[in-house]
């Protein structure tokens, strides 16, 4: 099999910056507070989806190494590892490699070819709690490892009693000319003294290969003072430090040497400032930051059609204006008409454009069922439905890492090797089908294996152990309740942690991944038979068809896709038995769920007839029981905020067009 | 933070007392509309209101606090804060002015265990004469 991987490189340079993004602010932020371990838990996740990602694309070194950041993460979860400063110190040297190998990948599409060896050394000698000799090695790093050259140098320098200084520069972000002004700095620095050494070296400095943060070692008999005063001449420098240092190239630290650091205060203080309200801004615009650098690429033709649309909006503009001069009803009428139309064309078309085939997602699966069944020894089949689908971007990026963790646990726990397979009577060789299609507003991704499923008894003996639920509440459980338990945080069947899956982060996080943009994840499994997976997504997040209904004096709204129906029914069609109110609808009986009720509302309605929205889930039906219709008509949605995310039966909101809100129901958790 | 907002509060009323909310978590001011009432939600959460196309929960600070409730009236305010990506307008009686606490003027909070509503309050300011009630939003907003 050969896959054109380029296109996937994109994507997972892009995922891979953004994981690294969010451990890094998780990292600083666990540096703050240890204790957090909640922190920990998303590094360990990022560092999960990392590995997945990595070996996904076939790049092993990173896979090693995130591999062993996670166990030793792991380590520091059960509590069998003390989360050090000389821990966290080697979590960090770890995230700058992985980071390095990102952006090696990014520029040159090929891993690096260093193993990590001594990082991953070091890893497993804190699982050994091994103490390790960190302090020695960061030392000699912060000053760059000098050879033998500079410390003779250095050496030299003393007998003939010169300063030593390592003068650290850090140019405004606002300069533009880097090299230049690093130039003059050099030029500067050599009026008084020999530069021996610079880091990064001359060449990368004129080449601009830095940030904006070089290092020098001066050897001058001028006074620190002298030359921070000639350096502070310089403009677009935000700080400079000057400090002597040793033959061996570390920083004297003496006590009465008071004036050690000197710093360009006034800049410093700005720049501290400048800092602090951009690590706000950056807090705020987080999410809308992280989505600036996706794209998406788009069909000329779609483009164009967007063009045609936005044309005509502007000729209906006009003609409005003209209009509102010689009022005339009926023309009026028309001519909103057709704005609607041309409103609804544009909806259509843009969310067109934001459309992109699932195929982007399915196609990295190939290869990595292909890498883990080698590596499992076992032989696997993987077919792929729907490729065509088209589904927002947005949700595109979210439903990656879920499927993922989906296929994989489906190779390692559900198929089976093929020796078991044919001892069961089965082919020998395992099938996973991914299936994609469009169900009215949602997209319905299906991942079915024909392994061994799993057992029902097993799940609910291993919940009871893990003490999610008690022996009593196993008993009474459904079957469709049990399969639920699989979703749990800190639920997993497998008893031994692979390279591949069985840590326990993996349903809960699909699963959580998929809410979070309005989807749903059912699992379906019969032992011996298979598994199969059913995730439903939204096809787009942000604009619906809804029904608009009445509840007492509130207005609701419905999502149409979700609705069969609308229907009167008589009072009396309408039985109770168990408690449960059901009635008979197309041959069918579905429950019958009294809104007013639920939302806490008087019930006005006292007529004979009852008017019933029939909606579905998946195969289930449920009648909900309304006071009046409004009618249809498109809403944008509103989220309701993190603050009221637990309120039950509502999706969000909506604003209408006399500026109120009404409710969006959740039908998902109405049926 | 920017230290010119560190010390700085929005200060408001709720009965006769008055109280303070760091400036830094303050995002408006607004007059109170009518809410759209939120089925299911605790008490205290009197709605959601459109505030510029935007859906912002609505908290009843005076029925959080335990305190009798009153109805909304002309000047009424609803202060828009925003404490860990969470939005909410908080209802109080009126707001009247932004003041500067120092550190050293902010006592703690009285222990009285018997009553439960001391948790929301981080510290009691004194700004000349006047005692400030300095709330956790934190704590305020917890669901």
């Amino acid at each position: 099999m050969d896959f054109h991987m380029d296109q996937y490189m994109n994507l997972f340079v892009e995922e891979a910056k953004e994981h690294l993004q969010n451990m890094n602010d998780a990292l600083l932020e666990l540096e703050r507070d240890t204790s957090n371990i909640s922190l920990i838990d998303e590094i360990f996740r990022i560092a999960h989806t990392l590995k997945g990602m990595s070996g996904t694309m076939g790049f092993s070194n990173m896979a090693n190494l995130t591999h062993e950041m996670e166990n030793v993460l792991q380590g520091i979860k059960n509590k069998e590892v003390e989360l050090g400063e000389d821990v966290i110190d080697v979590i960090f040297e770890c995230f700058d490699a992985v980071d390095n190998s990102v952006n090696l990948i990014a520029s040159t599409g090929k891993e690096s070819e260093d193993k990590h060896e001594e990082l991953i050394e070091k890893l497993k000698s804190i699982l050994k709690k091994d103490s390790i000799v960190v302090d020695h090695e960061t030392d000699d790093e912060s000053i760059g490892g000098f050879d033998k050259y500079v410390t003779n140098i250095l050496q030299e320098a003393e007998r003939r009693g010169l300063n030593r200084y390592n003068i650290e520069v850090t140019l405004s972000p606002k300069c533009m000319l880097k090299s230049a002004r690093a130039f003059i700095v050099f030029s500067t620095l050599e009026t008084m003294g020999e530069i021996i050494y610079s880091n990064p070296s001359v060449e990368d400095i004129e080449d601009e290969k830095f940030d904006f943060y070089f290092s020098v070692i001066l050897l001058s008999d001028a006074s620190d003072k002298k030359i921070y005063e000639e350096l502070n001449k310089i403009s677009e420098i935000d700080n400079i430090v000057i400090s002597p240092i040793d033959n061996m190239g570390k920083e004297i630290l003496q006590e009465d040497y008071s004036q050690k650091i000197i710093e360009k205060d006034a800049t410093q203080h700005s720049s501290k400032k400048d800092g602090a309200t951009k690590s706000d801004i950056d807090s705020r615009v987080n999410n809308r930051e992280s989505k600036v650098g996706k794209t998406v690429r788009v069909d000329i033709e779609r483009l164009d059609n967007l063009m045609n649309l936005v044309s005509e909006l502007i000729i209906i503009k006009t003609r409005m204006d003209d209009l509102s001069e010689v009022s005339n009803k009926e023309n009026m009428a028309e001519a909103i008409e057709y704005l609607e139309r041309i409103t609804t064309s544009l909806h259509d078309a843009v969310m067109k454009v934001r459309m992109v085939p699932i195929e982007r997602v399915f196609n990295r699966f190939p290869r990595m069922v292909r890498d883990l069944s080698k590596e499992l020894n076992k032989e696997i089949n993987l077919e792929m439905y729907g490729e065509d689908t088209e589904v927002d971007r947005t949700v595109i990026d979210e439903i990656g890492d879920p499927l993922i963790h989906i296929i994989r646990n489906s190779i390692d726990h559900g198929i089976e090797t093929p020796e078991d397979r044919v001892a069961k009577g089965k082919p020998k060789k395992g099938t996973i089908v991914l299936k994609a299609y469009p169900d009215g507003n949602n997209v319905v991704i299906e991942v079915i294996d024909d392994g061994r499923g799993i057992d029902s008894d097993k799940i609910v003996e291993r919940a009871i152990e893990k003490g999610l639920i008690t022996r009593e509440e196993g008993e009474m459980l459904s079957q469709d309740e049990i399969h639920s338990l699989l979703f749990l945080p800190g639920f997993s069947t497998s008893k031994e942690v692979s390279d591949v899956s069985g840590r326990g982060v993996g349903l809960d996080v699909v699963k959580s991944k998929i809410e979070s943009i309005n989807g749903s994840v059912e699992i379906d499994t019969e032992l011996d038979k298979g598994t199969k997976f059913i995730i439903r997504i939204p096809l787009t997040l942000a604009i619906i068809q809804a029904l608009l209904i009445k509840l007492a004096h509130e207005i609701y709204a419905i999502p149409l896709s979700s609705i069969t129906e609308i229907t009167v029914i008589n009072k009396n069609d309408i039985r109770n038995i168990q408690g449960q109110e059901i009635t008979l609808y197309r041959g069918k009986t579905i429950p019958v769920v009294r809104l007013n009720n639920l939302m806490g509302l008087e019930v006005e309605n006292d007529s004979d007839e009852c008017t019933v929205v029939v909606v579905r889930k998946g195969e289930k039906q449920a009648g909900l029981l309304v006071d009046s219709l409004i009618g249809q008509q498109e809403i944008v949605i509103k989220p309701l905020g993190k603050y009221l995310s637990n309120i039950k039966y509502l999706s969000g909101a909506t604003i209408l067009g006399n500026g109120n809100i009404s409710l969006i129901l959740d039908v998902n958790s109405l049926i | 933070m920017p230290s010119e907002m560190e010390n700085k509060y929005v200060i408001f009323k709720l009965d006769k007392e008055y109280y303070g909310i760091p400036i830094a978590n303050v995002l408006s001011i607004e007059r109170i509309g009518v809410p759209t009432r939120i089925p299911n939600a605790p008490k205290y959460v009197k709605g959601v209101i459109n505030l510029r196309g935007e859906v912002i929960p609505i908290v009843d600070l005076r029925c959080k606090l335990g305190m009798e409730e009153i109805d909304l009236n002309s000047s009424g305010r609803i202060i828009v804060v925003s404490v860990n990506e969470i939005v909410v307008g908080l209802i109080v009686d009126s707001s009247s002015e932004v003041l500067e606490i120092d550190k050293e003027n902010i006592d703690k909070p009285p222990t009285d265990s018997g009553n439960q509503y001391i948790e929301y309050i981080n510290g009691i300011g004194k700004v000349s004469n006047r005692l400030i009630i300095l709330l956790d939003l934190i704590k305020i907003l917890e669901y």
